[in-house]
């Protein structure tokens, strides 16, 4: 690992005070208190720059959301208040269910039984623009067996929050990049929901780049036996940016896999990142493999990473449940070795971050994205001349 | 003709008491076409006088000078270094996740060359010299030292080696942790490198099985920080036979 200074969690992850079981969920934004900032899921964003989401602040725009879908895949826009809406998952905090007490209307993809998109999906949305808010709502539904890969891609200025929903029935097979790359005044807070069916996998990643704060609470649970999830992330923060994702997975039937992976690297004065991994394994969910990872390379002084994993087992016959986090500097050993190749400091440092990330990055099947992301990881590292 | 020249050398390490001096004052000189063992007992600083001279951030020249063919060793950057014409084959080779063998010997030799080497003899070459030192071509995709066994770790340092044809190697326990085959492999590298006699190396070594294989014109016993005695190759016999048990009881006498 690159990281210098790993924090030991050795002694296991941190119990919350209050267990992910009993939290409380709702679909209407008054059923919740305007939270302080104090509470356990509040602590770590700034809640001054949450432009009113938290308080109630009223839509004042619309965001633009583009599908460019391949024939096999249906694209509809739906009003609120369509029965198949909310199935994924309940709001679990207040800006989520502002985001869904507020918006006007949704778009519901498809993919019909037993049908392999033949192309990604990519879904565009474009951010209100400076000073406006507004909220959305997206729906992902895999009928049984069905494959798809859908890039959600989140770029422009503006205030936005959001529920996004991934349906998938028995045996479907749904692979998601929700990309943050904002304008940097932007503030996005996102809760996306995972249904997971029977034996159905889903492979989540997040890949946060730009915006001033970002939030994204992805939740995946399982509706029957022997599903897979695969939560990544990839983050990186500049100077005064907040990133923070919450991921959970609720273990609540036999036989599921989990895997969540997050890496982030950070830089400048004031980049702050939050990953808070939630994994929760109900009595009923035997034969539950977990695991969950998250590191972060601080590049510069002055940047700050959050890493909590909350891991809660209330039943002895899982198969499997780990966790690591570690958060530190560049290794010097490292960049030591590569030195004394020959390998001048600078391209010595790109190397290990390139590095850091590839594991991250030979995950996302989408050849488009990850060239992106490549390029967009060597235009950070190029920003300050690491 | 290529010359390393250590005079006077003295490093320390910082300690949570302070700075520890390690090296006490070392006086050693490596030429073209020599081979000199470095031997002696653990923790006499062996490791560190490669470090040092190799620039390794954590040992602190206090005194003393390194230069390579009159060039001050000691002003110049690790990589700096590297590029002149040294290069360490380390006792632990560090592991460096996510970047791929290949991607990381086309870095270093585009860097100590000057210039990318063309890609279809530079593939041909990296598979010789890959095939040489008997290293499965499939390493070529895997993370830098990432997993590799303690012996591959050791194939692929003299693979670098033979890659980038340095003027002066040091070698620290190049022979630690290979089996019998894996020695004569390493050992054979390391000969082919000597060949030409145009480069020096120095060879840092506890045993003197890899000197069976590999000559040394001169052997060194290097204790408290130290080189306390200097010899041909019969003095590796000596200190088969007899230990270090004379140099470190002579250095704890000294210390009283
Ligand atoms: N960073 C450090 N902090 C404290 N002491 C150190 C540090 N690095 C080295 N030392 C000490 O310096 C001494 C010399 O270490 P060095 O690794 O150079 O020995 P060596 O001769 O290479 O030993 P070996 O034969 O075991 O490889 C040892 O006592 C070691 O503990
Ligand atoms: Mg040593």
């Amino acid at each position: 690992m690159t990281a210098a200074v790993d924090k030991p969690h050795s002694h296991g992850a941190v119990v919350p005070e209050s267990s992910r079981a009993e939290w409380f969920t709702s679909f209407d934004v008054n059923a919740f208190e305007v939270p302080s900032g104090r509470e356990e899921i509040w602590r770590f964003t700034p809640m001054k720059r949450l432009a009113g989401l938290h308080t109630g602040v009223e839509a004042t725009g619309s965001a633009t959301v583009e599908v460019d879908a391949p024939a096999e895949v249906t694209v509809e826009t739906v009003e609120r208040g369509d029965a198949r809406l909310g199935a994924a998952g309940t709001p679990a905090d207040r800006v989520a269910a502002q985001a869904y007490s507020s918006f006007t209307a949704a778009t519901v993809l498809t993919v019909a039984k037993e049908t392999q998109a033949s192309a990604p999906v990519l879904v565009t949305v474009t951010g209100p623009g400076a000073g406006q808010v507004a909220y959305g709502h997206l729906q992902v539904r895999a009928e049984r067996f069905a494959e798809a890969v859908v890039v959600l891609d989140h770029r422009g200025s503006g205030v936005y929050a959001d529920n996004v929903e991934f349906v998938l029935a028995d045996g479907a097979k749904l692979t998601v990049v929700s990309i943050q790359d904002w304008a940097d005044d932007a503030v996005h807070v996102s809760a996306q929901h995972a249904s997971i069916g029977r034996d159905a996998l889903l492979r989540h990643t997040v890949v946060t780049l730009g915006g001033d704060l970002v939030r994204v609470s992805p939740t995946a649970a399982f509706a029957d036996k022997g599903g897979e999830v695969e939560l990544n992330g990839l983050y990186f923060a500049d100077a005064g940016q907040h990133f923070e994702h919450r991921t959970f997975v609720d273990h609540s039937q036999a036989n599921c896999t989990s895997n969540v992976v997050y890496k982030g690297a950070l830089q400048g004065n004031d980049a702050h990142t939050v990953w808070i991994g939630d994994v929760l394994i109900r009595a009923a969910a035997e034969g539950t493999q977990t695991y969950e990872l998250n590191r972060n390379l601080l590049l510069t002084d002055g940047a700050r990473a959050d890493s909590v994993p909350n891991l809660e087992i209330e039943t002895g016959e899982i198969a499997g449940a780990g966790h690591a986090s570690a958060t530190g500097r560049f290794d010097d050993e490292q960049l030591f070795y590569l030195q004394a190749r020959g390998i001048p400091e600078d391209q010595a440092r790109r190397l290990v971050v390139r590095g850091f990330f590839h594991e991250l990055l030979m995950k996302i099947q989408v050849p488009e994205v990850r060239e992106r992301l490549e390029a967009a990881i060597e235009a950070e590292l190029e920003a300050v001349g690491v | 003709m290529a010359t390393l020249e250590i005079k006077d050398l003295h490093v320390s390490v910082a300690t949570d008491d302070g700075a520890k001096e390690i090296l006490k004052g070392v006086d050693l000189t490596v030429k073209a076409g020599e081979t000199h063992a470095i031997m002696g007992p653990n923790g006499s600083g062996k490791s560190t006088l490669s470090y040092a001279v190799a620039g390794h951030p954590k040992y602190e020249v206090t005194s003393g000078s390194v230069t390579l063919d009159g060039e001050n060793v000691l002003e110049m950057s690790v990589d700096e270094r590297a590029r002149a014409g040294l290069f360490l084959a380390m006792q632990y080779p560090v592991e460096v996740p996510g970047v791929s063998m290949s991607n990381f010997l086309r870095t270093a030799a585009t860097a100590v060359r000057g210039e990318a080497p063309k890609l279809r003899t530079w593939v041909k070459e990296v598979k010789a010299a890959m095939s040489e030192l008997e290293i499965d071509p499939a390493f070529a995709e895997r993370s830098v030292n990432e997993g590799f066994s303690g012996g591959e770790k050791k194939r692929h340092e003299i693979l670098q080696l033979a890659l980038l044809s340095p003027k002066i190697a040091i070698l620290d326990e190049t022979d630690s942790g290979l089996d019998v085959d894996a020695l004569r492999v390493v050992s054979d590298g390391v000969n082919r490198f000597k060949a030409s006699g145009e480069t020096g190396v120095l060879l840092i070594t506890h045993y003197t099985r890899i000197l069976r294989h590999i000559t040394p014109d001169f052997v060194h016993v290097f204790a408290g920080g130290r080189i306390v005695e200097s010899g041909g190759s019969e003095l590796a016999n000596v200190l088969e036979a007899e230990g270090y048990v004379k140099y470190t009881g002579a250095q704890e006498a000294a210390g009283v």
